[in-house]
C-alpha cells in the first residue's frame, strides 16, 4: 500500500468512527465553567440524562473561568461554531441578552419544541434576574447563590459575644468588628468578598434602593445610574472607610480571591456568596455558621430581599430544530423536582423550583443544615420591588471593575467616600451610554 | 572577486523570499491590520451590530482620565523593570564571570526562572507576599510594616515590579555573561598590567564593550516590559488597587476581553504600536550611535 492510500484509508475510517453515533444520536454541545466538586455535578448530570434516553447526547465541556467561558462562546459564535449551551455568570446576562441574534430565549425554545413548561413553577427570586420585565424567561437558571454573612463562631466565644445571636445590623456589626479586634483579631474584625456585589448591588436590593433608573436597567438599556443620591450609600462607605483605617474593617478585593481569609481564620466575619459553602465545610477548622446580610435599620423596609448570584444556561441561535428539541428535554429533565432536591442538598446550590424547596423543607434538612436555607430565606424574604428584582446593565464586567476602584480610592483614602460614589455613578453611566449605542440596534 | 550574488530577473529572488513574506504578512501585517480596522468599529460583543465611526474610539480613550492614569502606571512601571532587571542581571553576570566553584550550578539556577510563564510568576510572588497567605507578607505585617497591596497603590506597583524584574534577570543574565565572555581576556590583562583596578577595568573596558549587548536588550527589555507583563499583573493585582497598578497593556487586556469592548480595545492596541514602534525608532537612532561594536 502506497503511503497516499494509506493516509487515506486511515481518514476514511476515522470519518465512519467518529460519524457513526452521530448518526444515532443528536449530540449537544454545553460549554460550562465549574471545576472541582461542581465540575464532577455538571459531568454527572450529562451522564444521567444520556443514560436517561437514546437520542440525544449532552457533551459538556469544561471551558475555563466565567469570563473565559463567555469569551470562548463569544469568540465560537463569530466563527459559526457555538455551543448549543453556554453556560454564562449572571455579570454577562446584559451582554447576552442584548445580543438578540446571538441567542434563543428558554421560552420560546420550549414553546417551539413543545415542551411542558411552567414559568410559574420556578422560584421569582431566581428566575426573575433572568427574565423580561414581562416576565418571559430568557436563560435558564444553573447554579445560584446570595450573599449571606459567614461568621467564625469560636472567635464570637472568645470575645464574649454570643455565638448564636449573630449581629443583624450593620451597627451591630461595627461593635462585633470591634470587640473581635480587641480580641486578637487585630488585622481584621469583619470584611466582605466581592466588594462591588457586597456593597452596592447587594446592598441596593436589601435596603430597596435604586441603583439606576428604568427597573435597573431592566426596562431598558436606556438606564441612568443614581445611587450616589442616596445617603444611605454615602453612610455605609463612609463607615467603612473609617473603620478601614484601624482595620476593624479590611477590604479583601474584588472577586473571592480573599475568601481564604476566612477560612484560615484571619477574619471572624465576612459577607460572601453562599456558594462559598463546600469551601468553608471542607476547610475551616473552627465552629462555623452563616446569617442573614446586616442592614441599617433606619432604612424603611429594611431588609428587603437579596438577589442572586451564579450562573445561567443560555441557548445559542442558529441551530437545527431538532438539536433545540434535544436542548428542551435535556432543561425539562434539569427542573425534574427530585433532581433539583439533590443538586441542592448535595451541591449547596440553590433550588430553582418552588417544589423542590418545599419539599426540602418538608423533610426537615434545614433542622442540621440551617446554613443551606439562609440565602433562600433572604430571597423570598419579601415579594421583589423595582429594586431589588437584580439588575441589567451591558458591560457589567467593565461596570464591576469601576465601581471596585472607586471603593478602593475611598477605602484608602485617595478619594472622600461622596468623590468616590459620584466617580463610580459618572463613570458607570459612560459605560452604559456607550453600551446603549451598540445594543439599541 | 564578485561579491553580491545576482538573479536574471525577479522570479527566483522573490521565490526565495516568499516563506518569510507569507510569514510576515500572514503572522504580523493581517492581525495589525484587523486592529486598525476594529479600532474605527463599535460594535457589540458578538457582532451582530457593527457601525464604522471613524476616530470615537480614540476621542473616547483620550479623553478617559484612567487611560492618562495607565500611561504614568506604564512610565513608572516599565523604567522600573529596565533599570533593576539590567542593573541586577549585570550584576549577576560579572559575578558569574570568573573561576567560581559550583560556577556551573549557581549559572544554571539563575537561568530557570526564565522558564516560567509570566502568570505563574505573579502567582509565585502573590504566594510570597499576600499579607494573609505570603510567609514574607506576613512576616512584613509582623514586624509591623503596613503592607497591604489590596489596598496601598504604592505596595501594589512595588510587588508587580518586583515579580517582573525577578521574570527577566534569567534572560538579562545569560546575554550578560555571554557578552562578558566575548570580551578578549588579552585587553582587561593590558589594564591590568598598566595597573587599573577592577572597578575601572569595568566601567573603562568591560561596560563599553559590552555595549552591543546591553543596547540589545533594553530593546528586548522595552518590549517585555511593554507586551508580555500583562499575565503577571492580572495574577497578581488585577490592575488595581484603583487602577493604581493598570499599565498601558494591561488595560488592552482588560477592556478587550474582560469587557468586551473590542473597539476601544483595538484603539489602544494602535496607540501601543505605535509607541514601540516609535521607541525602538528612537533607540535605533540615537542610541545605537554611542554603541560600539
Amino acid at each position: 500500500m502506497t503511503m497516499k492510500s494509506r493516509v487515506l484509508m486511515s481518514a476514511a475510517v476515522f470519518a465512519l468512527a467518529s460519524a457513526s453515533p452521530a448518526l444515532a444520536q443528536t449530540e449537544i454541545q454545553w460549554w460550562h465553567a465549574l471545576t472541582g466538586a461542581n465540575n464532577d455535578v455538571v459531568v454527572k448530570l450529562a451522564e444521567d440524562f444520556n443514560a436517561s434516553q437514546k437520542d440525544y447526547k449532552v457533551v459538556p465541556v469544561y471551558k475555563g473561568s466565567y469570563p473565559d467561558t463567555l469569551n470562548a462562546g463569544i469568540a465560537a459564535f463569530r466563527a459559526g461554531q457555538a455551543p448549543h449551551i453556554l453556560q454564562v455568570f449572571e455579570v454577562g446576562t446584559g451582554t447576552m441578552m442584548s445580543a438578540k441574534g446571538a441567542i434563543k430565549p428558554v421560552h420560546q425554545l420550549m414553546k417551539d419544541a413543545g415542551e411542558k413548561f411552567d414559568p410559574k413553577a420556578y422560584l421569582p427570586a431566581i428566575t426573575g434576574y433572568y427574565s423580561t420585565a414581562k416576565g418571559e424567561m430568557l436563560s435558564m437558571p444553573f447554579n445560584s447563590s446570595s450573599m449571606v454573612m459567614w461568621y467564625n463562631k469560636d472567635a464570637f466565644r472568645k470575645a464574649g459575644l454570643n455565638p448564636d445571636a449573630p449581629p443583624k445590623t450593620w451597627p451591630e456589626v461595627f461593635e462585633a468588628g470591634k470587640k473581635l479586634k480587641a480580641a486578637g483579631w487585630d488585622k481584621c474584625g469583619f470584611t466582605n468578598a466581592w466588594a462591588p456585589w457586597a456593597n452596592i448591588e447587594q446592598f441596593g436590593a436589601w435596603h430597596n434602593i435604586p441603583l439606576s433608573t428604568k427597573v435597573n436597567g431592566m426596562d431598558g438599556f436606556d438606564a441612568v445610574m443614581n445611587f450616589n443620591q442616596s445617603p444611605l450609600f454615602l453612610k455605609h462607605w463612609t463607615n467603612l472607610a473609617e473603620l478601614q483605617k484601624d482595620k476593624t474593617y479590611d477590604y479583601s478585593g474584588r472577586t473571592n480571591n480573599g475568601e481564604g481569609r476566612f477560612t484560615s481564620g484571619e477574619c471572624p466575619i465576612m459577607l460572601t456568596s453562599s456558594g462559598f459553602f463546600g469551601n468553608v465545610r471542607a476547610n475551616a477548622k473552627f465552629d462555623w455558621a452563616n446569617a442573614a446580610m446586616p442592614y441599617y435599620p433606619e432604612a424603611a423596609g429594611a431588609p428587603q430581599n437579596s438577589i442572586i448570584g451564579g450562573a445561567s444556561l443560555w441557548v445559542m441561535g442558529g441551530k437545527k430544530p431538532d438539536e433545540y428539541k434535544g436542548v428542551a428535554k435535556f432543561f425539562t429533565f434539569l427542573s425534574d423536582v427530585d433532581r433539583q432536591v439533590k443538586l441542592h442538598t448535595e451541591s449547596g446550590y440553590l433550588p430553582i423550583t418552588k417544589a423542590a424547596y418545599e419539599k426540602v423543607k418538608a423533610s426537615g434538612f434545614y433542622k442540621d443544615k440551617p446554613y443551606l436555607e439562609t440565602p433562600i430565606l433572604e430571597l423570598n424574604n419579601k415579594a421583589p420591588t423595582d429594586n431589588s428584582k437584580g439588575l441589567r446593565y451591558g458591560s457589567l464586567v467593565q461596570i464591576r471593575d469601576i465601581w471596585s476602584e472607586e471603593l478602593e480610592a475611598a477605602l484608602n483614602g485617595q478619594k472622600s467616600p461622596k468623590a468616590a460614589l459620584d466617580a463610580a455613578v459618572e463613570r458607570g453611566n459612560q459605560m452604559l451610554r456607550q453600551f446603549e449605542r451598540t445594543a439599541s440596534r | 572577486m564578485q561579491k553580491n550574488a545576482y538573479f536574471k530577473g525577479l522570479t527566483i529572488p522573490f521565490l526565495l523570499l516568499l516563506p518569510q513574506l507569507v510569514i510576515t504578512a500572514l503572522f504580523f501585517y493581517w492581525p495589525a491590520s484587523q486592529a486598525v480596522w476594529q479600532s474605527f468599529l463599535l460594535e457589540d460583543a458578538f457582532g451582530t451590530s457593527t457601525e464604522f465611526v471613524w476616530f470615537e474610539n480614540y476621542q473616547t480613550l483620550f479623553s478617559d482620565p484612567g487611560y492618562l492614569r495607565a500611561f504614568i502606571n506604564t512610565i513608572v512601571f516599565s523604567t522600573a523593570v529596565c533599570v533593576l532587571s539590567l542593573s541586577i542581571a549585570l550584576l549577576l553576570a560579572v559575578m558569574a564571570d570568573r573561576q567560581l566553584r559550583g560556577g556551573e550550578i549557581y549559572k544554571t539556577l539563575l537561568i530557570w526562572p526564565y522558564a516560567v510563564a509570566p502568570a505563574v510568576a505573579g502567582v509565585l510572588w502573590i504566594f510570597m507576599f499576600d499579607p494573609s497567605l505570603g510567609m514574607l507578607g506576613r512576616g512584613l505585617l509582623s514586624l509591623g510594616i503596613g503592607w497591604n497591596p489590596r489596598l496601598n497603590g504604592h505596595d501594589a506597583m512595588l510587588l508587580v515590579i518586583l515579580a517582573a524584574t525577578w521574570k527577566q534577570i534569567s534572560y538579562n543574565f545569560l546575554f550578560f555573561l555571554a557578552g562578558l565572555q566575548a570580551i578578549p581576556k588579552s585587553v582587561i590583562e593590558a589594564a591590568v598590567i598598566d595597573g587599573a583596578r577592577p572597578m575601572r577595568r569595568f566601567w573603562t573596558i568591560v561596560f563599553p564593550l559590552l555595549s552591543p549587548t546591553t543596547f540589545f536588550l533594553l530593546v528586548v527589555n522595552i518590549v517585555y516590559v511593554f507586551f508580555d507583563t500583562f499575565g503577571i499583573i492580572d495574577t497578581v493585582t488585577g490592575g488595581g488597587p484603583s487602577g493604581a497598578t493598570e499599565t498601558l497593556v494591561y488595560k488592552v487586556f482588560a477592556d478587550g476581553k474582560g469587557g468586551s469592548n473590542l473597539g476601544g480595545s483595538a484603539a489602544q492596541s494602535v496607540v501601543l504600536l505605535i509607541m514601540v514602534i516609535g521607541l525602538t525608532a528612537v533607540q535605533f537612532r540615537f542610541i545605537e550611535r554611542k554603541v560600539s561594536y
